[in-house]
């Protein structure tokens, strides 16, 4: 069974103008498209691998289980394709967003103080990543929150890279140029603060509830 | 009053208008590469190397140690764009490579059609952002193409840059979005190899 580009949740204008229509058309079409077909073709000669699903394969991205010669495809595809299928559902039509709530609310105020100061820290590590990559608010393996960004496509999953602090990831933003320069050219913090006009709460409580469970959702 | 060691870098102008490596790059591109992308390595390096100044006099080495990563960064971004603005020509004024440039080139790779070839598909292939380069090793006298990550500069492996590609995303995502081989096509169109002969030379003495 190959990997498949997953539908997106809404149509390619939903998260107008926050984040732009022709930018969701090819982000999803074109470069997470290109991520799916990349992963297919390197697995297609590992098939124990490919039966890990897409998850426990990020997870042994960076450790002997992956042979060498496909290592840094599986890391850059096997990454790409988890990132974007998780960033598509964190993402909502911006009307029907509210901010946390609940658990996940007071789990954001315990470990930084209040939504805003999470938000100001999750802004400065997506604006900081230098080059291409990403920006994740997760849970670590001692259930506290943390936020973190990553390199190219890697991800908190990745957890035997040296660098990487593993966490089960339950928002996350691509500051990938591909990500916002049709609509925001250079002005990534511009392109930041809007995307929270589009983020999915109710998914991030979803993610977050299985994340304290140390399950991973896809 | 701190005296810096390194006095301030400043953004170098365009040897041509925005508009006039059109169709190939845009003059948006080109506009927005050089005001907003290149002024922001030259604004935050200048800002960095200030905050280092001031960290010497201090005698604080940590702090020197947290600003080696914006200095990498920032610097490295400017030595690149410096380099880059050079390496490109208007169509109008385009020459293929000649002479020593030409030989070296035919002689590692057979053809010019054939270093291109392979510079494109090594370029292509960079995960991220990244530059593709044609380097000159001195010590074996042999050119070299290799691709360097995020702004790191291709001095840093000891080759000597001689033509630099950009494919950070903004450098071609506005006219030709994710086809980055497109855009590798269309470059050798307005590519200055008088420029890349001139670094040759200048590598040699």
């Amino acid at each position: 069974m190959a990997f498949e580009l997953p539908a997106l949740p809404y149509d390619y204008g939903t998260l107008e103008p926050h984040v732009d229509s022709q930018t969701m058309l090819i982000h999803h079409t074109k470069h997470h498209q290109a991520y799916v077909n990349n992963l297919n073709a390197a697995l297609d000669k590992f098939p124990e691998l490919k039966d890990l699903g897409l998850i426990d394969i990020n997870k042994v991205v960076g450790t002997d289980k992956v042979p060498g010669d496909v290592a840094t495809t599986i890391r850059n595809n096997g990454g790409g394709h988890y990132n974007h299928t998780f960033f598509w559902k964190v993402m909502t039509n911006p009307s029907n967003t509210n901010g946390p709530s609940g658990a996940v609310k007071e789990a954001i105020e315990a470990a930084f103080g209040s939504v805003d100061e999470m938000k100001a820290k999750f802004n400065a590590a997506a604006a900081g990543r230098f080059g291409s990559g990403w920006a994740w608010l997760g849970v670590k393996e001692d259930g506290s929150l943390a936020i973190t960004s990553t390199p190219n496509q890697d991800n908190p999953l990745m957890a035997s890279l040296p660098d990487t602090t593993s966490m089960v990831p339950i928002l996350g933003l691509d500051v990938w140029e591909h990500a916002y320069y049709l609509k925001y050219q250079n002005r990534r913090p511009e392109y930041i603060a809007a995307w929270w006009n589009v983020v999915n709460w109710e998914q991030v409580a979803v993610n977050f509830d299985a994340a304290k469970t140390g399950t991973v959702l896809l | 009053r701190i005296s810096r060691s390194i006095s301030t870098v400043k953004l170098p102008d365009l040897p041509y208008d925005y508009g006039a490596l059109e169709p190939y790059i845009s003059g948006q591109i080109m506009e927005l590469h050089h005001t907003k992308h290149h002024a922001a390595y030259v604004a935050n390096l200048n800002k960095a190397l200030e905050q280092q100044a001031e960290a010497e006099a201090k005698g604080d080495v940590s702090k020197v140690i947290t600003l080696q990563g914006a200095i990498k960064f920032n610097g490295g971004g400017h030595i690149n764009h410096d380099i880059f603005w050079t390496n490109l020509v208007p169509p109008k004024d385009f020459e293929p490579p000649s002479g020593e440039l030409k030989a070296l080139i035919e002689g590692q790779w057979k053809s010019l059609d054939n270093f291109i070839n392979i510079f494109n598909a090594q370029t292509a292939a960079v995960q991220g952002s990244g530059w593709g380069w044609l380097g000159y090793n001195k010590g074996s006298g042999r050119l070299e193409i290799t691709a360097m990550p995020n702004q790191d500069p291709l001095s840093i492996t000891g080759l000597v840059p001689l033509l630099g590609v950009d494919v950070w995303e903004h450098a071609y995502y506005l006219q030709y979005k994710n086809v980055r081989p497109d855009y590798l096509k269309a470059i050798w169109n307005v590519v200055n190899w008088k420029n890349v002969a001139d670094r040759l030379a200048a590598a040699k003495k």
